[in-house]
Formats: C-alpha cells, structure tokens, sequence
C-alpha cells in the first residue's frame, strides 16, 4: 500500500494530474517523517535548480528569479531542519523523495544542454509546472497527512511563498514570450 | 548654584524643541508571513518609518518611482526618514505580490 500511494504521489508530483491525487485514499496517508522528507527534497530540487539557471540564465529577470528562489527555499529548508531537530524527528526517506530526486537529476541533465533563450524559457517553464505540482501535493496531501502542528504551520507557510514563486515565474514565462 | 541654571536648562529644551521637526513620528510598517501591514500607511515628511519583517524570509521595500529601496534581512528590522511628499507604492522586489503604499503629506 505504501509503495502505490507514494508512487501516486510522486506521479501526482511529477505530472501535476489531479486525478492521481485523488486516487490516494486518506487512510494510507504519509507519516510526519516521511512529509519532512518529501518537502525537504523538494526544496533541495529547487535549490539546485536555481544554482543551474544562476550558472546559465542569460536574461536578467530569470537570473533574478532563480535568485529569489536559492533564497526562499534555503530559508524554508533551514526551518525544517531546525523543526525536525527539534521535534526530534529523522526525515524517512520514502518513493516519493526518490521519484523526485530521480526526475529531477534528468531535468538538469536535460537543461544542461540548453543555452541562452533557450534554457532561460525550459528552466521558468519547468519552475512553473513544478511550483504548481507541489503546491497542489501540499494542499491535497502533505499538509492534510500532517500531524504535528508544527509541521502543518511550516507547510503552510511553504505552501504560500511556493504559489507566490509560481505566480512570479508565470510573470517571467509570459514577459519571455 | 542651582536655581541659577533652572532657565539655561529651560532655554536649551525649548532650543532642542525648536531644531527637531514638529510631531515627527515613527511609523511601524510591518512584513509578516508575506504580507505588507498596513497596507495603506499615512505619514509625513521628517517622520520615520521602521520596517519590521518577522517572517524567515527577506524582503524589500522597494518604491516604484525609485524614492526609496530597503532591504529588510530574515528577522531585522530598518529605518528610513521620509524626505519627500508624495503617494508611492512600493513592493517587494524579491515577492512581487507584497504591495502597499505609503502617502506622505507635506
């Protein structure tokens, strides 16, 4: 049960398909641990994202952007690790931060290969579906599963700056066209 | 001796009273949880406005019209004295949804 749950998760994810979410039943919902885990990697997906676009972006806006983004999401990260330290929770690595992780490697490899407009307009478009896939993960699943309330208010806060970073890359995306 | 220098000390308050700026106040602008508070702040020129961000983030007060750009740290606070009159708006360049403005009358 595990094991198709965090699989639909991450799908849901990966593929922003609400449909995949929905077929999550909430009795087989994630553990603290395993949230920790999710949104920490998460995090860490966009980190090294925007260490990419820093390397590489061309047009100011986007390099601006991924700035915004190392910020907020090492500012996020550092309160997690400070919740689950002292909550003294050990994150749980699970199938969905492996999913993640996983597709997130092959999104560098295929930025990696992109320069100038090109990649400036792969790496905004990839923040926005991202942005909006994991924000739809939080609200649907993450933060509903959660069950210290500590943690609940981090996601919420996460989940907030994570839809003012999706506004703001749909604001990049469209001045790129 | 003492009731001697009872007026200097008179005259030097009213002095000071004179050089510092009529009811120059200091007005609390507020960032918190990604929101700017209030939203519409009213003040004058020779006021002071301290910019208070609570949240973990960093944020600006960044004006249109270029009048002013603060950087506020995770969790610090700055101040700035309002020389020029004027509604402006202002944002926050590293969260463009935070907006507000700031009327400062002469």
């Amino acid at each position: 049960m595990f094991t198709r749950r965090s699989a639909a998760i991450a799908a849901a994810i990966l593929l922003s398909s609400p449909a995949l979410l929905q077929g999550a039943s909430a009795a087989d919902k994630p553990t603290d641990p395993q949230i920790a885990h999710i949104a920490y990697t998460a995090g860490v997906i966009d980190i090294n994202a925007a260490k990419q676009a820093k390397k590489k972006a061309q047009n100011k806006d986007v390099k601006a952007f991924a700035e915004d983004m190392l910020r907020d999401h090492e500012a996020v990260n550092k309160q997690a690790l400070a919740l689950v330290k002292k909550l003294n929770v050990t994150p749980e690595d699970n199938d969905t931060s492996k999913a993640l992780s996983k597709q997130a490697s092959d999104k560098l490899t295929e930025l990696d290969k992109l320069d100038g407009a090109a990649f400036d307009k792969a790496y905004v478009a990839n923040e926005v579906a991202y942005h909006k896939a994991v924000n739809g993960a939080l609200e649907t699943q993450l933060i509903p599963s959660a069950n210290n309330a500590e943690l609940k208010s981090l996601l919420q806060t996460g989940l907030k700056i994570f839809q003012g970073h999706q506004q703001h890359a749909e604001h990049v995306a469209a001045e790129l066209k | 001796m003492m009731p001697e220098r009872l007026p200097s000390i008179a005259i030097a308050l009213v002095l000071a009273a004179m050089v510092a700026p009529a009811h120059a106040e200091t007005i609390v602008i507020t960032m918190e949880n990604l929101v700017i508070s209030p939203a519409d702040a009213s003040a004058r020129i020779g006021d002071t406005i301290e910019w208070i961000n609570k949240d973990v983030f960093a944020h600006t007060a960044t004006a249109k019209n270029g009048d002013f750009d603060v950087t506020l740290p995770p969790n610090k606070s700055a101040t700035s004295v309002l020389t020029k009159a004027g509604a402006v708006d202002y944002y926050c360049r590293f969260h463009p949804n935070m907006k507000a403005t700031l009327k400062v009358a002469p």
